[in-house]
């Protein structure tokens, strides 16, 4: 144990600790735990009232038990009685017990609430304090509307101590990350601003925090923040004499603050003012001067300060992009760093200049120092710096590097960390694709590609490398001899099996000529690869042959009879299995001109978005740095655009994905019957669908090239690009999951909703899957659930989703039921996203129902009938009879009656005909118990249902629930 | 926006000792960041660099005797700064136990608890100076000693 314990030490608290770490086991742990929570527990429950000390004691234990991991489900009301102690380390307790433990729905928050409340306006700053940082800890709703409109108050008040005037505004910006709608903006927001002039340099700091949180929401609001935060830099940055005292770090003046107003100034462009902007970029030569100069402190503190300062200053001269010696200068201070003995350095420079190399002032300098970059990604030896590495190289690619940069990216591919490899290879596939001056270049680049990496060559790439050789005729013959010549290598990765299918079977004519890869020749070739490979690559062979069928009559012979064979036509696999039976009717029976109509040469892919880059923005989510120079412009300049979308200004990524994304385009090409058939087929992967057709069952693909019909789903969702937003609540499918858990909820052309839920006594956990049906993203997704019926009924928490579903994707949300006592109305589920520019807006009731909250109750005829007695009072009993909606069949009826939640008890009522099932309602405050009986009649075709509980509202929600199932 | 979303200091045998969430993150999902993150930091070698990145975020963390901190910010955040923050919150733990160890915050969690909330809230640095929250923290050592609140 340590000697120190300043204050009051709580001598059974570190004995607790002590004991705990002598524990030999987990066992032994948590045996010695569960008996301190016995002991607790008892003193919590006993005759005699707690002391303040022991109340403090305990609930410091209870702290620390669920620090180590530990389950706590009680304490919590004497925590919060410790808030409203007049002893300062007992209420210091009490609140952080509350800012680890509390969740926001605990019914504990208006208690919680009515002690802060007391202590904010006690008008004593340490209690202030302690209430404040509760607050931003907790930093629930309900605080934020208990006290947004207070803290403001605190913040701007004259007579407010500095101390609480910077707990304030920290406070008030986490509310405003948490709930942004409810801090009112008003005339207290210019005061704010002043602060930036305050004496003290701790309320200035605490203030541009909070400036620049809401300078992103509101930037108009808080424009005249821009002269004062310049005003401020250039005093702590360019007045050598100044004395900043206890602010000053390891030498480095302020260093924090001068951060915090650097990113101040990025919510901006760059002043109008000239004097203003003159000054500005005094300061910021200043930075770079003083990097220059030697270190005050050999001290690692020193430079990190230093650094940090000159990191966000360089930040803020490439958000401006308009000064182009500020950026060389930010450029060669870079390269300096480039090859610092510093890995942190390092690692910062090759990130920071990522994004330098996207200014057109800079990107040229940035080039200049393609070999260091080159090294790094040779010696450096950590996996990270590496990485960064490769991202830099990615973004100062262009024509005139390209094939320097592909070529040291492929050999730094052969040993790459497995990590990365992935990511790699899709910056090689975009690199080649995006620079090829021919593509005879971008051929080889792939095909090599997949031969050093190929388990890491995803189905993009490939599908990429297809589109493209297909819609340039110019490269098609070289593709058909590459991929000929490559697949002679013995052992080649499966990925080149498939590229080398699809190429040959649709340009393998184009070397036919020559007697070394003739037909035969081409096919024996791919035949001999043909039975290492998995279903899906052969499936493609398949198609394939049949292709070669068509293109070379004379092989015909052959591959009928490889088609024909056993192992072909008696595949255990299904898709296998289908294809060569039809593929062989298809060459026996079919003209030559149907077969050339059916097997046509694929029609040219619609130019859209290279599907890699869709994958590697994915895989890098919003931080994907793309290559092109216009494009990462306007995501680093481009915060005053932002500002239109109020309080989203982080969502910038978004927005430039969007432009990039044709949204509206319609598909010119897809009148072709058999890209239809595809489309149908896999509506939800449409951009694979096209190339996959080759995939898709030929039965398929034959009835639509004869029909043509029934393929337009994806065109109409194209199409429908307009769809007005409907906000009608659509409760219609609610009936379907009164006796089910799991099914479809909602679906529509672009979105479907599934859903899967469990329910233990009065707790449920729902999963809702969230598809996205088109092949555009879903951006600034959010789905909430609003509960018409009172927190005291129903509590329905919903984890937060991604604000972006990619095309073809689902994200999975997870809301925690409980409920609390007996209730009527479902909570309701809204959905707003934005698709292809348009506000969508969706809301559906969600089937929370009471009588999911069932647990089923065995028991015997004789107790049914007892008990069916004891809940003989008229108004227990409620009875309906009514026609039946359905079959009325007895499998059917008794499975519903199971789903309703109950047991469905044999052998109780004496006409074998009835149901009879008994339940007990689980709700947070009270068990209710439930008996029904359900009396068919099949002549007349109607139902009698009993139903008989404690408790006469739940009797009549429980038959409203059931009598609509039968 | 920028933030702190979390900091956790754990032991080199990968012992939880402090935890501070900035944002609203589930208990269960606490729990397997800490596993995950505590198995990747413990991983790395001593003279790699101290920032890495992690899911959407940036993890910068740096090693103190037998303890590691480790800070998770955002992307565009700064990580020099952050790592003088964690250097800054050291320094006062040291100041307050006088050279402290890691036993001190094991048996005084609460204290450490407390001097973060003074030093951070929110995930923001609230006072950059040493005195004003050493001096925070002195006085309610001392009110503790004297034990009343006047109303």
């Amino acid at each position: 144990m340590p000697a120190v314990s300043k204050g009051d030490g709580m001598r059974g608290l570190a004995v607790f600790i002590s004991d705990i770490r002598n524990c030999k086991s987990k066992e032994a742990e948590i045996k010695r735990i569960n008996k301190e929570l016995a002991n607790i527990r008892s003193k919590f429950k006993g005759d005699k009232a707690l002391d303040g000390y022991s109340k403090k004691k305990y609930v410091c234990k209870l702290l620390f038990i669920f620090l180590l991991g530990h389950d706590i489900d009680f304490g919590h009301m004497e925590a919060v009685n410790l808030l409203s102690s007049n002893k300062y380390t007992e209420k210091q307790i009490g609140y952080l017990f509350i800012s680890v433990l509390v969740n926001s729905n605990s019914d504990l928050i208006r208690l919680i609430n009515n002690a802060i409340k007391n202590d904010l306006s006690s008008r004593n700053p340490v209690s202030m304090n302690l209430a404040l940082h509760c607050i931003a800890n907790v930093g629930s709703k309900e605080m934020a509307e208990a006290f947004a409109a207070e803290i403001p108050r605190i913040l701007v008040a004259g007579n407010t101590v500095d101390s609480v005037k910077q707990s304030a505004a920290l406070c008030l910006l986490r509310l405003n990350r948490t709930s942004p709608d409810l801090i009112p903006m008003g005339e207290w927001t210019a005061r704010v601003v002043h602060l930036l002039n305050d004496q003290h340099l701790g309320v200035v700091t605490a203030a541009v925090s909070l400036i620049t949180t809401l300078a992103q929401k509101s930037p108009d609001d808080f424009k005249t923040s821009i002269s004062l935060a310049v005003a401020r830099l250039s005093r702590i940055v360019t007045s050598a004499a100044i004395d900043l005292q206890d602010y000053t770090y390891y030498f480095v003046a302020a260093p924090w603050l001068s951060v915090k107003l650097l990113r101040l100034l990025q919510c901006y462009p760059p002043p109008e003012d000239a004097g203003l902007r003159s000054r500005l970029t005094e300061c910021l030569v200043t930075i770079l001067n003083k990097a220059q100069e030697p270190p005050k402190s050999k001290k690692v503190q020193h430079s990190n300060a230093k650094n940090a300062v000159l990191f966000e200053a360089i930040a803020l001269i490439i958000h401006h992009d308009s000064e182009p010696t500020l950026l060389v200068r930010a450029c060669n201070q870079l390269g300096q760093f480039l090859q610092h003995r510093e890995t942190n350095l390092r690692y910062l420079a090759l990130e920071s200049m990522c994004t330098l190399a996207s200014s057109e002032f800079s990107h040229e300098a940035v080039k200049t120092h393609i070999e260091t970059v080159i090294n790094a990604l040779k010696t450096e030896r950590d996996v990270s710096v590496r990485q960064r590495a490769v991202d830099l190289l990615y973004s100062m690619c262009d024509r005139s590097n390209a094939k320097q940069i592909v070529a040291e990216m492929l050999s730094y591919l052969e040993n790459a960390d497995y990590s990365i490899r992935e990511e790699i290879v899709l910056k090689v596939a975009i690199q080649a694709e995006k620079y090829a001056v021919d593509y005879t270049w971008y051929v080889d680049t792939i095909l090599n590609l997949i031969r050093v990496a190929g388990d890491y060559v995803s189905e993009e790439v490939w599908y990429r490398v297809i589109q493209i050789v297909i819609n340039r005729d110019d490269v098609q013959g070289y593709a058909a001899k590459t991929v000929f010549e490559t697949l002679q290598a013995p052992a080649c990765h499966e990925n080149l099996v498939k590229v080398g299918g699809y190429i040959l079977g649709e340009f393998g004519n184009l070397i036919a000529g020559d007697s070394r890869s003739s037909p035969l020749v081409q096919f024996n070739l791919l035949h001999s690869k043909f039975h290492l490979c998995s279903v899906p690559t052969r499936a493609l062979l398949l198609s394939a042959y049949i292709k070669f069928i068509n293109l070379f009559p004379e092989v015909k012979p052959t591959i009928q009879e490889v088609l024909r064979s056993d192992s072909q036509l008696r595949n255990a696999d299904v898709e296998l299995q289908q294809r060569a039976v039809e593929y062989l009717r298809l060459s026996c029976i079919a003209s030559t001109d149907i077969l050339a109509t059916v097997l046509e040469e694929m029609p040219p892919f619609p130019e859209r978005e290279s599907s890699i880059l869709a994958k590697l923005k994915k895989k890098k989510g919003s931080s994907a740095k793309l290559p092109d120079i216009d494009e990462t412009r306007r995501q680093v300049n481009g915060s005053t655009e932002h500002s239109a979308n109020n309080g989203t200004a982080n969502t910038s990524p978004p927005l430039l994905l969007e432009d990039l994304l044709p949204t509206s385009r319609p598909r010119p090409y897809s009148s072709s019957p058999i890209l239809l058939s595809a489309s149908t087929m896999g509506s939800a992967h449409s951009f694979t669908a096209d190339m996959l057709n080759l995939t898709s069952t030929p039965a398929a693909a034959a009835a639509a090239a004869v029909g043509g019909g029934g393929g337009g789903l994806l065109v109409d969702v194209f199409s429908e690009n307009s769809t007005s937003p409907s906000v009608d609540v659509s409760e219609d499918h609610l009936e379907r999951f009164v006796c089910k858990n799991n099914g479809i909820l909602y679906e529509n052309q672009l979105l479907q909703i599934g859903l899967k839920s469990e329910y233990r006594q009065n707790l449920g956990r729902m999963y809702l899957f969230y598809g996205n049906k088109t092949s555009i993203q879903f951006l600034s997704f959010t789905s909430s659930v609003t509960n018409n019926t009172s927190q005291s009924q129903l509590i329905v928490q919903a984890k937060p989703v991604d604000p972006m579903i990619e095309g073809g994707a689902q994200v999975q949300q997870t809301l925690n039921i409980e409920c609390v006592s007996e209730f009527t109305d479902a909570p309701e589920l809204t959905i707003i996203f934005r698709y292809g520019g348009n506000p969508q807006h969706i809301a559906v009731k969600l089937p929370v129902m009471l009588n999911k909250f069932f647990q089923p109750t065995e028991m015997t005829s004789q107790d049914y009938f007892q008990r069916w007695k004891q809940l003989g009072a008229p108004q227990q009993e409620v009875q309906k009879i009514f026609k039946a909606k359905y079959p009325m069949d007895s499998d059917a009826t008794k499975a519903k009656i199971i789903g309703f939640g109950v047991a469905l008890l044999d052998g109780v009522d004496p006409n074998p005909a009835n149901f009879v099932g008994a339940g007990v309602v689980h709700t947070k405050t009270s068990q209710v118990g439930c008996l029904l009986r359900l009396e068919p009649n099949t002549q007349a075709q109607m139902y009698r249902l009993t139903l008989r509980t404690s408790r006469e509202p739940v009797s009549h929600t429980l038959l409203e629930l059931l009598c609509e199932q039968f | 926006l920028k933030t702190m979303r979390f900091m956790l200091l754990f032991s080199r045998q990968g012992k939880l000792r402090l935890q501070k969430w900035y944002t609203a993150t589930a208990e269960r999902d606490k729990k397997k960041m800490v596993r995950d993150l505590m198995q990747i930091v413990l991983a790395r070698k001593p003279k790699m660099c101290s920032f890495l990145e992690w899911r959407d975020l940036k993890i910068v963390y740096k090693r103190y005797a037998s303890l590691y901190f480790c800070c998770a910010v955002e992307e565009q955040d700064n990580e020099l700064i952050t790592l003088e923050v964690i250097h800054r919150f050291v320094e006062l733990l040291d100041k307050y136990f006088g050279s402290v160890c890691e036993l001190d915050i094991i048996f005084n969690f609460e204290k450490a608890y407390f001097i973060l909330d003074e030093f951070l809230m929110g995930g923001e640095i609230q006072d950059t100076s040493k005195k004003s929250v050493l001096k925070a923290i002195e006085q309610s050592d001392l009110l503790q000693e004297v034990s009343c609140i006047q109303y």
